[in-house]
């Protein structure tokens, strides 16, 4: 074990005396495997960070939240065959409302896109939600200043409006809202409260938004409108209950007889996540393969440039065997030189990559960071392509004659 | 006087093409411990494949080789490389250095592949190299050392082990008379010293120093004679 390390710590000094020598063709010969493992670690890097953006833009839908809707929201067949579904009408709410037992809340949901005018300033396309009792405790809304509705207010569908954080800065430039009246439409809205910062969902920002009271939407807008029904399940091990549940009173609701397909879609979170894991597992195969690919490709230039190595360096195989170096001695001198050329060539594809994951973040809307597992894996890979493409060279120098390595000038 | 080499109707044949060429035809010789011995012949003679024999760089085809009792002609690529390590000082008429190592570290060489440890390495190295008189020179790489001190550390490596014998391959081939002789005052002193010598060279002067000298001609020993008594 002591002659072990004594001889690790010699052949990694001769390794990189030898390498001194010939730094260029070091360096080059490390090209394949500094392609391959940078391809690696980057794409994880890139993943990693767009899984942190990703689970915040989808952090808003709860995950406890269950979203009756028309559409689906992944269409992975014709779109048109769901166009003909009837719209989710009040109706239908009211039904789930009335029989749901294992729901922790259901309320329907609605909205616009108006223009909002306070005094001389105005906003165009504003998101206007309807809301209700329960919206607040399903979408967790908190309140910054001011308060949210009240029971009265919203069965009244009173004009009264809460609005998102945002809004407060670009329409009445910080000062206080309260009590002031906007204008949504052609309708006159008295600001109660103002919402805490809520952040975006898939690049909706959520706090450029403003709430009424549901019935308001209809009153003010119109009544001919799709709504969306939101279910909050009371904990994440209800979600499958209580989405059999809603299915079940939905077809009920809507009359649907036992061989007829269902005309409504119940949506949730995980699909979204779903979709996503798909999409990134593709990457992370296509940058796998390409990776791999780049480090079998340098791993047979490796295999070359020491295999033109061991040639060159005869003499030195034959001195050494002379003085008494024994055939795993100079294997294994000639692996950890391999090892060590493909562990620099690592090296410097994570350094590469820490620089490009430092350039994605500040110049594209994405954040990145490179990933612990994905450096100690390129290094890994690195240095077992140096092993495994090292032992044939290593092997061969090893077996020379020393008489003959004497001879060769 | 014990007994170190021992070399019984030693055969060695070589392949060329389809040709077989008999380098050594049946060659016995017996040395001694502290023996200081001249292998003479002209090129062609056998005495570079025995030369490599002895320094158990390779094993006869057939015949028997003891080295200090142990049969080095049944002995394996690993196990050569071991007692080369332990009993052989080779001195190379190239010399034969690691261009790119200083000469401390090349004295060292050696000792590394016996597994001694990196401290008592350098100060047993330090020590082969005082006693060539190069202590002052031992941070310099060959390419910055004369030819005679390129000896030097040459010899300087092969003491450090301790050998049971140091095999001297044309010492001075390579280097001007004033400065051959200074490397052959060292083999002298060497072999004053206690250790067994073993020259190969056609050169009459050099084999000279010695107290036995073995003339070798066509893969045979065509004379053996005891020049001098010690």
């Amino acid at each position: 074990m002591i002659s072990f390390i004594i001889s690790l710590r010699e052949n990694i000094l001769i390794a990189l005396r030898a390498l001194a020598q010939n730094k260029m063709r070091a360096i080059l010969t490390t090209l394949g495997i500094v392609i391959g493992v940078l391809t690696v670690v980057s794409v994880a890097s890139i993943i990693s960070g767009l899984n942190t953006g990703f689970a915040s833009q989808i952090s808003a839908l709860g995950s406890n939240t269950l979203y009756v809707h028309k559409y689906p929201w992944i269409i992975k067949d014709d779109f048109f065959k769901y166009r003909n579904r009837p719209d989710i009408t009040m109706k239908d709410a009211e039904y789930l409302k009335e029989h749901s037992r294992l729901a922790e809340a259901i309320s329907a949901a609605s909205g616009t896109f108006r223009d909002i005018k306070y005094r001389n300033n105005s906003l165009t396309g504003i998101g206007v939600s309807g809301v209700t009792m329960e919206t607040e405790i399903i979408e967790g809304f908190s309140i910054a200043d001011g308060r949210y509705f009240t029971q009265i207010e919203i069965d009244h569908n009173k004009n009264n409006i809460v609005i998102g954080n945002e809004i407060k800065e670009k329409l009445f430039n910080n000062k206080n809202p309260l009590g002031e009246r906007i204008k949504v439409g052609d309708f006159s809205y008295t600001v109660i409260g103002v919402m805490e910062k809520r952040g975006s969902i898939l690049g909706h920002n959520l706090d450029s938004e403003v709430y009424v009271p549901l019935g308001t939407i209809f009153k003010n807008f119109g009544f001919h409108r799709s709504i969306r029904i939101l279910i909050k399940v009371p904990s994440p091990e209800m979600i499958e209950q209580v989405k059999d549940e809603i299915h079940f009173l939905m077809r009920v609701s809507r009359k649907l007889k036992p061989q007829e397909e269902d005309n409504f879609s119940i949506n949730q979170q995980e699909m979204l996540t779903n979709m996503y894991k798909q999409l990134t597992n593709g990457l992370y195969i296509a940058a796998f393969g390409i990776g791999a690919l780049s480090l079998i490709v340098g791993g047979i230039g490796i295999m070359n440039i020491m295999l033109v190595s061991v040639a060159e360096r005869r003499k030195e195989i034959g001195i050494r065997k002379a003085l008494g170096a024994k055939q795993r001695v100079i294997t294994f001198q000639f692996i950890i030189e391999s090892i060590i050329i493909c562990s620099m060539g690592g090296i410097i594809a994570i350094f590469l990559s820490f620089l490009m994951s430092l350039v994605i973040d500040k110049v594209t809307p994405f954040p990145s960071n490179v990933p612990i597992w994905s450096v100690l894996m390129g290094l890994g890979f690195s240095s077992l392509v140096g092993l495994f493409f090292g032992i044939y060279p290593a092997r061969r120098a090893a077996k020379l004659d020393p008489i003959e390595c004497l001879r060769y000038e | 006087m014990q007994t170190l080499i021992n070399l019984k109707d030693i055969v060695k044949t070589y392949q060329i093409g389809t040709v077989e060429v008999q380098a050594l035809r049946g060659v016995d010789i017996l040395i001694h411990s502290n023996e200081y011995i001249s292998i003479m012949g002209p090129s062609g003679s056998g005495k570079s494949t025995l030369m490599n024999i002895i320094g158990c760089l390779d094993t006869p085809t057939s015949g028997v080789y003891e080295l200090e009792g142990e049969l080095v002609h049944t002995m394996d690529d690993n196990k050569l490389a071991e007692v080369r390590n332990r009993k052989v000082g080779f001195v190379f008429q190239t010399f034969n250095l690691l261009p790119r190592a200083t000469a401390l570290h090349n004295v060292e060489l050696p000792l590394i592949y016996s597994g001694i440890s990196a401290a008592k390495r350098k100060v047993i190295a330090e020590d082969a190299i005082e006693k060539v008189g190069l202590t002052d020179r031992m941070h310099h790489r060959p390419s910055e050392l004369s030819g005679g001190q390129c000896q030097r550390v040459a010899i300087a490596r092969a003491l450090v082990n301790n050998p049971s014998l140091i095999l001297a391959d044309e010492p001075t081939g390579n280097l001007d008379s004033t400065t051959g002789k200074e490397i052959m005052a060292i083999f002298d002193d060497l072999h004053n010293a206690g250790n067994t010598i073993i020259l190969i060279t056609h050169e009459k002067i050099v084999a000279d120093h010695a107290d036995r000298i073995v003339h070798i001609l066509d893969g045979h020993i065509a004379e053996d004679i005891q020049v001098k008594n010690n």
